[in-house]
């Protein structure tokens, strides 16, 4: 699968594992239940955060992971936007957070302000066209996670 | 007033341009109808029952007579000839077609104007005190503020999908004027006893089903933290407030849910932990700069005392009313305040017209320096008048249809579009208002009456106010039928109060004689000069519910 990372398309080294059926070889994005209950050793392990799970009551474990994908089960559900801004400026995470679910090219100029650098592009969008959103704007006024200062100090 | 610098022009239009693509898609049919909706609400565009409605920004209600005439403009040509002035300030079209939409705002940005955020669940268009620079009581203009947190609010990464809409509404002034205290913020600018600005923030007020006042969490945020606190605010209700039951995610459900002490216990976490994460504070520097923007204009050195208002004033009547009724005192002398009065029996309240639009932009330059304002009570303002100017000025309102000397009576009464075009709606709420301002245009009648908040809402949704009305009227829908809920006792002042509902609702035809009971019996109980809201915060709402009584003596059922 494709998917958007640091602002170029590429082909995803990544698999989703819900717990269910038989561990596939590889990197594995799992839920937190499934990284508490089963061994998941000897390969790179990604949490999957679902809007009900705040970053802050995993916080000692965050280290342990080698990218948090945050879920968006409807893009109307904003809460991984501030999820993503805390993982970032409060807890420090410093590797990929990406975002999955219902992610689409008008959500994404948001999201990587938020902090986000990889996108998992819902199946029946074309992801080239979702590249554009990095060029929605060239100017914004606030501060953000890519963005230090507010408009007015940068000039 | 502000003006657009490279980066703000770059950003408006740069939206405009992101809006076409969004069109474009959604022609196409790349963008379903539930994905494109948020994405044209966020720019204002709703689709209503015959066709889609366009709510134009006027940030903090302030406007040039230069975008006026883009307005009318607009008007006219994707239009049908008129606008109609919200109850947050803002201006909307009710007939575009949706291919038209990004050469409106196309037009709207060449005159530093557009429909960002005036609709959606992100942080709407910012409204405040329509008085603001040129009010006696203000201590603090805020609209440097306002202008500020607009900036800072637009295309906010982080909160463009909040559970819910979100208002913020500024007064720098004592008396409130932009109903603070039925915002999801309201801002208060004030000085403390060092002279500093700062910011009282009233938290989860707001109207709709469950109506609240308020709270004030904060009795002073410094102005440095003004957008900090803010975002700790916002960033708190983001994560959360409810998601699941529509009806419960305004943050006034969070306030009272978590309890105000809670709420703003984690206010102040995030506000420290943003604070140690490197928050910016809001630089002077940048506080003056936009300052610069709200100067006094060039007022001229005038006499308070103009002896040609005064002999107009005793020569002739019907002028005479309209100074007493439409006109304020200003804070500069020889200067005064005009309420254009967008009230007018057979006209939906707030509604204008290319033509008079145009008419107004020409008023403006004339009289005012160019500008003028917008009023949450649906009318406009012209705010720095002289007064040897006033008799010509009101001549000309008169030939224009905006002279009627109505403001603060019973016929400037607030409404909501209601069925004639919203598709919530449960009850027309227009043709009710045409009939009531018919009913009581008898001016000496109204004069009599005094001070008289009348609002009338389509649902229980409120954006017609009902539940701050003096008497507020809603309309609801029983079994396929139109009925009309009276509510007495609100205020949406400093001291706020919510209406509470009289019983059972009233079918169409009895709305206007329930109205005249309610009047009935204030005028037998009134002391001599009592408002009608302080006589029924003496009485109660007992001696009302004889309205009752007189429904059914005429025949009635409920
Ligand atoms: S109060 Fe109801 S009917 Fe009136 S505009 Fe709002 S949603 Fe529509």
């Amino acid at each position: 699968m494709k998917i958007i990372k640091d602002k170029a398309i590429v082909e995803d080294s990544w698999t989703h594992y819900d717990g269910t059926g038989d561990i596939p070889a590889g990197d594995l994005i799992v839920p937190l239940a499934v990284w508490k209950e089963m061994d998941l050793s000897g390969r790179k392990v990604g949490l999957r955060l679902e809007p009900d799970d705040h970053p802050g009551d995993m916080v000692d474990d965050l280290d342990s992971f080698d990218l948090i994908a945050i879920n968006f089960p409807s893009f109307n559900d904003g809460r991984g936007y501030s999820y993503a801004k805390i993982l970032r400026d409060r807890f420090g995470y410093s590797k990929e957070i990406r975002a999955i679910g219902d992610v689409m090219r008008d959500q994404i100029f948001y999201m990587q302000r938020c902090g986000f650098n990889a996108y998992e592009v819902k199946a029946d969008r074309d992801i080239k066209d979702a590249l554009h959103a990095f060029d929605d704007f060239t100017v914004t006024y606030q501060t953000s996670a890519d963005e230090a200062v507010p408009l007015y100090r940068r000039k | 007033m502000y003006i657009y610098n490279q980066h703000d022009q770059q950003i408006v239009e740069q939206r405009a341009a992101q809006f076409r693509d969004q069109v474009k898609r959604r022609l196409s049919g790349e963008l379903k109808e539930d994905e494109f909706r948020m994405l044209r609400l966020q720019n204002g565009l709703y689709l209503q029952i015959h066709a889609y409605m366009l709510r134009v920004a006027v940030p903090y209600g302030l406007m040039s007579s230069r975008q006026l005439r883009m307005l009318s403009a607009i008007a006219t040509k994707y239009d049908r000839g008129y606008g109609h002035m919200t109850t947050r300030q803002n201006i909307q079209f009710n007939w575009p077609n949706l291919e038209d939409v990004p050469n409106i705002l196309d037009d709207l940005a060449t005159v530093q104007m557009h429909a960002i955020q005036t609709s959606g669940n992100c942080i709407r268009n910012i409204s405040a005190d329509q008085l603001a620079g040129v009010a006696r009581d203000e201590v603090v203009d805020p609209r440097p503020y306002a202008e500020i947190m607009r900036q800072w609010s637009t295309f906010h990464p982080e909160f463009a999908y909040l559970p819910r809409k979100f208002k913020f509404a500024f007064t720098g002034a004592k008396q409130d004027r932009a109903a603070i205290k039925f915002h999801d913020i309201g801002y208060r600018a004030v000085k403390n006893d060092t002279g500093d600005i700062g910011f009282e923030v009233y938290v989860g007020g707001g109207m709709g089903r469950t109506p609240m006042i308020g709270k004030v969490i904060n009795s002073f945020v410094p102005e440095a933290d003004l957008i900090t606190y803010t975002e700790a605010i916002m960033r708190v209700y983001n994560q959360f407030g409810r998601r699941d039951n529509k009806y419960k995610a305004r943050i006034k459900i969070l306030v009272h849910e978590l309890g105000v002490e809670e709420f703003t216990s984690r206010v102040d976490a995030e506000f420290a932990a943003l604070g140690r994460e490197g928050a910016v504070p809001l630089d002077r520097a940048e506080i003056e700069r936009v300052s610069a923007y709200f100067t006094d204009p060039d007022y001229a050195e005038l006499p308070d005392q103009c002896g040609a208002l005064e002999q107009n004033l005793l020569d002739n009547k019907d002028f005479s009313f309209w100074y007493k009724q439409n006109v304020l005192s200003h804070k500069k002398a020889g200067y005064a305040i005009v309420n254009l009065s967008l009230k007018k029996p057979g006209v939906p309240p707030g509604d204008i017209t290319d033509k008079q639009m145009l008419v107004v932009a020409d008023l403006a330059d004339q009289y005012s320096f160019g500008e003028l304002r917008s009023t949450h009570e649906q009318n406009l303002v012209f705010a720095d008048v002289r007064k040897e100017d006033l008799f010509d000025l009101w001549q000309s309102l008169r030939d224009t249809g905006f002279a009627e000397p109505n403001i603060g009576t019973m016929q400037d009464m607030i409404c909501c579009p209601g069925l004639d075009f919203c598709t919530l709606a449960n009850a027309r709420s227009i043709p009710i208002a045409e009939k009531i301002t018919r009913r009581f245009d008898d001016m000496d009648y109204l004069y009599d009456l005094g001070e008289l908040k009348l609002k009338m809402s389509g649902c229980i949704n409120a954006c017609g106010h009902h539940h701050v009305g003096h008497i507020g009227i809603l309309g609801v829908n029983k079994k396929g039928t139109e009925f009309y809920q009276i509510t007495l006792g609100g205020d949406a002042t400093d001291t706020a109060s919510i209406g509470k509902i009289m019983g059972r609702g009233f079918p169409e035809d009895e709305i206007i004689p329930a109205l005249e009971d309610i009047l009935k019996i204030y005028i037998d109980i009134r002391t001599p000069g009592e408002r009608f809201i302080d006589t029924y915060r003496r009485v109660g709402a007992e001696p009302f519910k004889a309205i009752y009584e007189e429904f059914s003596l005429r025949g009635a059922e409920l």
